[in-house]
Formats: C-alpha cells, structure tokens, sequence
C-alpha cells in the first residue's frame, strides 16, 4: 500500500478508536506504529514522548507528526497529522449539528447536570496526578502554588488577567533564577 | 470577523497548551468565556462530550466550538488553529532543532511552565466545583443536589481506587454522573 495512504488511515484508524485522549492513546500508538508497522522505534517513541511533554499540544498530535515525518518527510507528517484529526473532527461535528435539541429532553439535561459535576472532579483529579508527578523543589512549588492562588482569584474576581500571561510570568521568573544562579548543569533535565 | 477570532484563539490555546487536554481546558475556558461563545455550562457540557467521544479532547472542543460559531468553516478553522502550533514545533525539533529541547534555557522555561499549568488546572477545578456546589462568591447558597452528585462521585472514585488499585476511567465517572443526574435531578 502506498506509504501515505496507509499512515493517514492507521492514524484515522487509531483517532477513531482510542477515547480519552493523551495517555491513553501512547500505548495504542506504541502497539502500531512500533511493534506492529516498525515505522519507529521503540527509543523514538520515548524520546518523542519526552518531547511531547514539554511541548503545546495534543500528545496524540505529536506523535502523528512525528512518525509521519519520519516515514515521509512533511506531506507524511501533514497526511498523518490529518488522518489523527479526521475522525474526531467527524464525529464532533455531527454531534454539535444534533447537540442543542437533545438537550430540551428533560431526562437529557438532567444528566448533563450530573455531567457538568464530574467535569469539575474530572478537572481536579488531572491536576492531583499532575502534582503527584511534580518535581518536590522549592521553585516549581513556589511557582505552582502561586499560580494556583492567582488563578483563583482571577476566576472568583473575574480579574481581567488570562491564565496566558500568568504563563508568561511564571516562564520568565523561573529562567530568571535560572540565569542568576549562573545557569547551572541540572541533573535530569527532562523533569520539572 | 468570527472565522479570524477563532483561528487567533485556537492559536493562542494551541501555542500554550502544555500539559495535555486538562492543561489546556483553563485556556480554552478563558478564550471561549472572553469572547463570548459558549456560557459556562455549556462549555462543561461539551468538555464531558469532547471526553466521550474518540480523539484528543482538544481537537473535539475546537471542533464544537467552531461549529457553534460559525458551521463547518468555523469548526474546520478552529481544529487547524488548534493544531499548527504543535505540528510546526514538532516538525522543527525534529527536522531542525535536534537539540533545542536539551538547550538548558529552553528546560529553565519549561521548569516554570510547567507548575504553573498544574496551579492553573488546580485551581480551575477548584472553582468548578465549588461553583458547582454553593454558585458564586457574591451569592453563596447551597444547591443540595450538586452536593449530593458531588459526594456520589467522589465517593465511588476512591472506592473504586481503593479495591480496584487504578483508577476509575473517566467515562465511567461520566456514566456514573449522568445516572446520577437523572435520579438526582428527576425526584
């Protein structure tokens, strides 16, 4: 099978089956593109995981344009990119035609109104993971907990501040230590 | 013009969404609630959908962000705008910059990105539930039947994770909720 055409179906392949999204889809992704279809290997496949953690984005995204790189340059990549983005992309759009009418079903909305509680918990327990992962220093610390505080401020005080910029602060005070502590050597870099 | 506030906007998400989709939802919060274009129950609703549905969550929230605005255009460039950041980044690490995300500089940046997403998601959620729960700071009252759900949840993601070992998937937790919502919410 053509290269191309193959990558854009495998990735349409796994966008369509994987739920969830990120993590969930690295071991289907392993599972294909590594073990079943060689296209990369096992140590590309970790080092772009490691890349897809402290780049934006969507992991799955990634890993798409990464292998479909590798195959076939950057039209492997756009047509990998693409075949991850088509069926989701498909079936959303079908669900926001419909979306709006559903919801005048009484017993729908009701448990949409159970829903939009477990989005919150949902929320909540991403961020406990994330910090039972988190590097135990000082710094990040100091930088999670004050931006913890600052968000929740500008949501209870509608400030007009976007979490964006709270980003921006927070990038420049840490290579701000970073630099006048002579920009020291950090062992295991990859974490933070 | 919608179609170019919507491309600026999912670019912005896109550039910053470190973290993964959790990592991103606070921005696409603020970009959706800034503009106007979907309330914020809606967006909760949409955020369960985007986690039901296949594919990477931010792709299916730019999707139906999009698609509310401004049809299939609309959703077509939200999803792309979502998209290119990472994908231009990924191609230049890759092609270009083999080295860039070893450059101690660039890892002092991530250093302090990164902490400060996991504060920003902590504190959405936060927010989210207890608004959810006693609605907002100049008007506290306690809606019963969010506690009850509240508590149901909680409840049965601990359970789960203490005679399971792992923890509850969150479709489940949605099933879970939407049972809940129906009883809850139908007596």
């Amino acid at each position: 099978m053509n290269i191309l055409l193959d990558l854009f179906l495998t990735f349409a392949k796994i966008g369509l089956f994987t739920f969830g999204g990120g993590y969930a889809m690295i071991s289907i992704i392993e599972n294909i593109c590594v073990e079943r279809k060689q296209w990369i290997t096992h140590d590309e496949m970790m080092n772009i995981t490691v890349i897809a953690e402290s780049t934006p984005g969507p992991i799955a995204i990634n890993c798409a344009t990464f292998t479909g790189y590798k195959k076939a340059g950057v039209i492997g990549a756009l047509v990998a990119t693409l075949g991850m983005i088509v069926p989701s992309f498909a079936v959303i759009f079908l669900v926001s035609m419909f979306f709006d009418h559903i919801l005048e079903l009484t017993i729908i909305a009701n448990a949409f109104k159970g829903i939009k509680i477990a989005v919150g918990i949902l929320i909540l327990d991403a961020a406990m993971t994330m910090m039972k992962k988190m590097n135990k220093k000082k710094l990040p610390r100091a930088i999670m907990v004050f931006s913890a505080m600052a968000m929740l401020c500008i949501n209870v005080f509608s400030w007009n501040f976007s979490s964006i910029s709270l980003m921006l602060i927070a990038a420049v005070v840490s290579l701000t230590i970073f630099v006048l502590n002579g920009a020291p050597d950090q062992k295991g870099g990859e974490k933070a | 013009m919608i179609y170019l506030d919507l491309f600026l906007g999912f670019l912005k998400v896109g550039c910053f969404a470190f973290g993964g989709a959790y990592g991103a939802i606070p921005l696409i919060r603020d970009v959706v609630l800034s503009c106007g274009w979907l309330n914020e129950e809606m967006l909760a609703y949409m955020i369960a959908v985007s986690e039901s549905t296949p594919g990477p969550i931010m792709v299916n929230l730019a999707t139906y962000i999009g698609s509310s605005q401004a049809g299939f255009l609309g959703a077509v460039v939200a999803t792309l705008a979502v998209v290119f950041p990472s994908f231009v980044i990924i191609l230049l690490v890759t092609a270009l910059l083999k080295t860039a995300m070893k450059n101690r500089y660039v890892q002092a940046v991530v250093r302090g990105l990164k902490p400060c997403v996991i504060g920003i998601v902590l504190a959405t959620g936060v927010y989210m539930i207890f608004g959810n729960c006693f609605g907002s700071i100049t008007a506290v009252a306690c809606n019963v039947r969010a506690i009850a759900i509240t508590a149901i949840l909680a409840a049965s993601m601990l359970a789960y994770k203490h005679a399971a070992k792992k923890k509850l998937s969150p479709i489940l937790v949605i099933v879970i909720s939407a049972a809940a919502g129906i009883v809850v919410y139908g007596i």
